[in-house]
């Protein structure tokens, strides 16, 4: 993968700019000042989390990590006993307690080792096996696991994901834009305050544009 | 549950939405007084019916269970931080295809759904209000097309719609109030599509301002309007009808989830029961209206029963919680060669109602429309993962290409079924409620008319030259139904002037009461509707009817 499609391009320089208000500023602040610890998950639970989103979400050694975990671990404290469960499924906190647990003793009937001990290869074996319907261990209880990884796996790992302004800023989005909102609405129109793509053989300038970005 | 804090609307004053941190006077009724109508939500219906009975001289409180925010301040430009604006309490899903509850079908907070719609405002095509005795399928509505095409004008003007000088489809309409809002890239490839395949399209009429009006400033495209809009262009019930209602002395009161209405011997509602700072109050009222959409009602109804209606309120045709509907949301998504950035302006610019209006070489009831799309990262992911199965490496990749992302979704009619249902679960909320049990399962003519949407889609994206085309084939948004209005007691709940048949101070003003759901979002009808009934109200009452 490209590293920077957007040379330069950081959603965090426009801040102070006039495209995030207070309401935002006090959104991200809080955001990105999250600890990266449990405090609805078990230990046991959070190491496996943790190696569940490095496989669902892959990031670049390069950059200080998107602390994924903790985004569920602070929704399920906030809102995983709510919510719409779908039968025969658990609201969402318990779901996940379950399936995490559940993650674990399929890696240890399989490998004899702990789901965050497996090799890259053997764990996106798994998942794709939980993807496809193919896991049956007791420990799954009333989570499908099919319906776990559709509705909870592959929906609230990449939201955590591209909740971060370092994901808005790697695909090149705009982010928060109150007041000012954009101007040119048109095909291959960026306004000054948007990220510029570096295209073959422009990415000097591309990289001249995003460094301009307020 | 997300932390909501204590109620603001209170005290004499509630919150002024156009002003940061500001207060309006707003009138307080006692919980001993008679007032002359309860009104449970603030939505679309209920919050539009509430400002038009207390600009015509009834007392009113209007009762909501969410929050009372203030855009301005309060609306951060963020997908996650906005689910504050959804109906996140406990429910349960079942059936063959469950449906996906939130942002796109659920608000909770004072101004209901509006507060997060995507501002949508289109009429109902004149011969759905017959589908039966016309289309053939579904069911007859008791009202006229032509009367509501003239309180569709009357909801435009109220909302001071941003629309085309000329619509292409249907009887002959009024300009919209304002012009018509640039057509953003998507919008403009949809647009491209479309002639391609011989098909009309328009920009489309939105309910948010293209120049200033009032404390409304013109929209900025910010491309949030989903998440709430922060600048005050959405004409939302929140900063139309509300503040109107206020200042007609109508009282508001938010974090209030009433969770009974009482009934005397005499087979009448005298008021209602709602929890708010931590306890259980009761209004007396004279009148009851129940707006609370489609999963919310009926709960409400059923929640209700007595030992005289143990089947719940209303419900002496077991209609109630029946016939649940929602719009198929499917979508057909490519990339194009130009950055098209479709996270600029409202998601929905452009628009064609071709098959809305077109009833030859189908091979099902109904119709349906799409339009442009501009989701914001975190739904394209939800996308990219829910209709491709895509996670890793390959997921991060395709998110690479969301500047160059194209989309067309559609708004198609679900036809109403009976096993389609909102019944009572065992289970209880955070209020001691029982919760809804929503169970839902597709028809054979629903899936044909899907099937032909999709391909038409998918036609209008190659002729743009979009590659890489895939489909999302699971997707469902709004919700009507569960209360339906009738021609008489035994096949409906309530009738054309959104009064139950079994109860005469009893009344369903949302979008509970559709018989049928049609091809375009509801906001507009459930509101022309609501227009229309307060006018009837305030008729009755001269007449001494009520």
């Amino acid at each position: 993968m490209s590293a920077e499609l957007f040379p330069g391009y950081d959603v965090l320089a426009k801040r102070e700019g006039l495209s995030w208000n207070d309401a935002t500023r006090r959104v991200i602040d809080q955001r990105l000042a999250v600890s990266n610890e449990p405090k609805f998950f078990s230990t046991e639970e959070w190491l496996t989390l943790e190696a569940l989103c490095r496989r669902i979400v892959p990031q670049p050694q390069n950059r200080p990590e998107v602390p994924l975990a903790a985004y569920i671990d602070r929704a399920m404290l906030e809102h995983g006993d709510a919510g719409t469960r779908i039968e025969p499924m658990p609201y969402d906190g318990e779901a996940w307690k379950c399936a995490l647990a559940a993650i674990d003793a399929e890696a240890l009937a399989a490998h004899q080792v702990a789901f965050r001990d497996l090799p890259a290869q053997a764990a996106d074996a798994l998942l794709a096996g939980m993807q496809n319907g193919e896991l049956t261990d007791a420990a799954w209880g009333n989570v499908p696991p099919k319906l776990f990884f559709a509705k909870r796996v592959l929906v609230d790992v990449p939201a955590a994901y591209y909740a971060h302004p370092t994901a808005w800023s790697e695909v090149g989005f705009g982010g928060p834009a109150s007041p000012r909102g954009y101007v040119r609405m048109g095909a291959d129109r960026r306004d000054p305050w948007e990220a510029a793509e570096g295209k073959p053989g422009n990415r000097a300038l591309a990289l001249r544009d995003n460094r301009h970005v307020r | 549950m997300f932390a909501e804090g204590l109620p603001r609307a209170r005290a004499g004053r509630a919150p002024d939405v156009f002003t940061p941190g500001g207060w309006i006077p707003m009138k307080e009724y006692s919980t001993d007084e008679e007032v002359d109508f309860a009104i449970i939500g603030t939505g679309a219906g209920g919050g539009t019916l509430a400002a038009r009975l207390a600009e015509s001289g009834f007392s009113v409180v209007a009762f909501d269970a969410g929050a009372y925010w203030r855009p301005l301040d309060e609306f951060a430009s963020d997908e996650t931080e906005q689910n504050k604006l959804y109906w996140l309490d406990r429910r349960i899903c079942e059936g063959e295809n469950p449906l996906q509850m939130g942002g796109k079908n659920s608000g909770k907070s004072v101004g209901g759904s509006m507060v997060h719609f995507a501002m949508v405002s289109l009429r109902f095509r004149p011969e759905w209000f017959k589908s039966r005795s016309v289309m053939g399928y579904g069911a007859d509505w008791p009202l006229d097309w032509r009367e509501m095409w003239h309180y569709y004008t009357k909801i435009e003007r109220a909302l001071s719609i941003s629309g085309p000088v000329k619509y292409p489809w249907g009887p002959r309409r009024p300009r919209y109030p304002y012009r018509a809002h640039e057509v953003n890239a998507a919008g403009m490839l949809l647009a491209q599509g479309a002639e391609a395949l011989g098909y009309r399209w328009t920009p489309t009429p939105l309910a948010t301002v293209s120049a200033p009006r009032g404390k409304s400033p013109p929209c900025v495209y910010r491309g949030f309007c989903r998440f709430g809009c922060s600048t005050n262009a959405k004409q939302s019930t929140l900063i139309v009808f509300l503040p109107r209602a206020i200042a007609a002395g109508a009282e508001i009161r938010d974090l209030a989830m009433v969770g009974r209405i009482e009934m005397n011997n005499a087979g009448r509602a005298t008021g209602v029961h709602y929890h708010r700072e931590n306890a259980w109050h009761f209004q007396r009222a004279r009148h009851v209206v129940v707006a609370g959409y489609a999963i919310e009602t009926p709960r409400l109804l059923l929640n209700s029963a007595t030992n005289r209606y143990p089947a719940g309120l209303a419900n002496s045709s077991g209609l109630v919680g029946k016939y649940l509907m929602t719009q198929s949301n499917q979508a057909v998504f490519g990339k194009m060669a130009q950055e098209v950035r479709w996270y600029k302006g409202p998601p929905s610019l452009a628009i064609t109602e071709h098959w809305n209006y077109e009833d030859k070489n189908k091979d099902f009831f109904g119709g349906y429309c799409w339009m442009g799309q501009g989701p914001l990262p975190i739904e394209w992911a939800s996308i990219q993962t829910g209709a491709r199965g895509l996670w890793g490496e390959k997921l991060r990749t395709e998110m690479m290409s969301y500047n160059h992302q194209v989309g067309l979704k559609m708004v198609g009619e679900m036809l109403p079924e009976l096993r389609n249902t909102v019944t009572l679960a065992d289970e209880l909320d955070q209020y001691g409620i029982r919760v809804a049990r929503i169970t839902y399962s597709w028809g054979e003519n629903d899936k044909r008319l899907i099937n032909h949407a999709l391909s038409q889609m998918r036609m209008s994206l190659e002729a743009v030259g979009a590659v890489d085309i895939f489909e999302q084939t699971d997707d469902t948004n709004h919700l009507a139904g569960t209360a339906r209005m009738g021609f008489d007691r035994e096949s409906s709940v309530v009738n054309a002037d959104c009064r139950a048949w079994d109860i005469p101070n009893l009344w369903v003003c949302d979008g509970s009461v559709f018989p049928t759901t049609g091809g375009v979002n509801p906001s507009l009808t459930i509101q022309a509707i609501a227009l229309r009934t307060a006018d009837r109200i305030k008729e009755m009452a001269q007449r001494g009817e009520l």
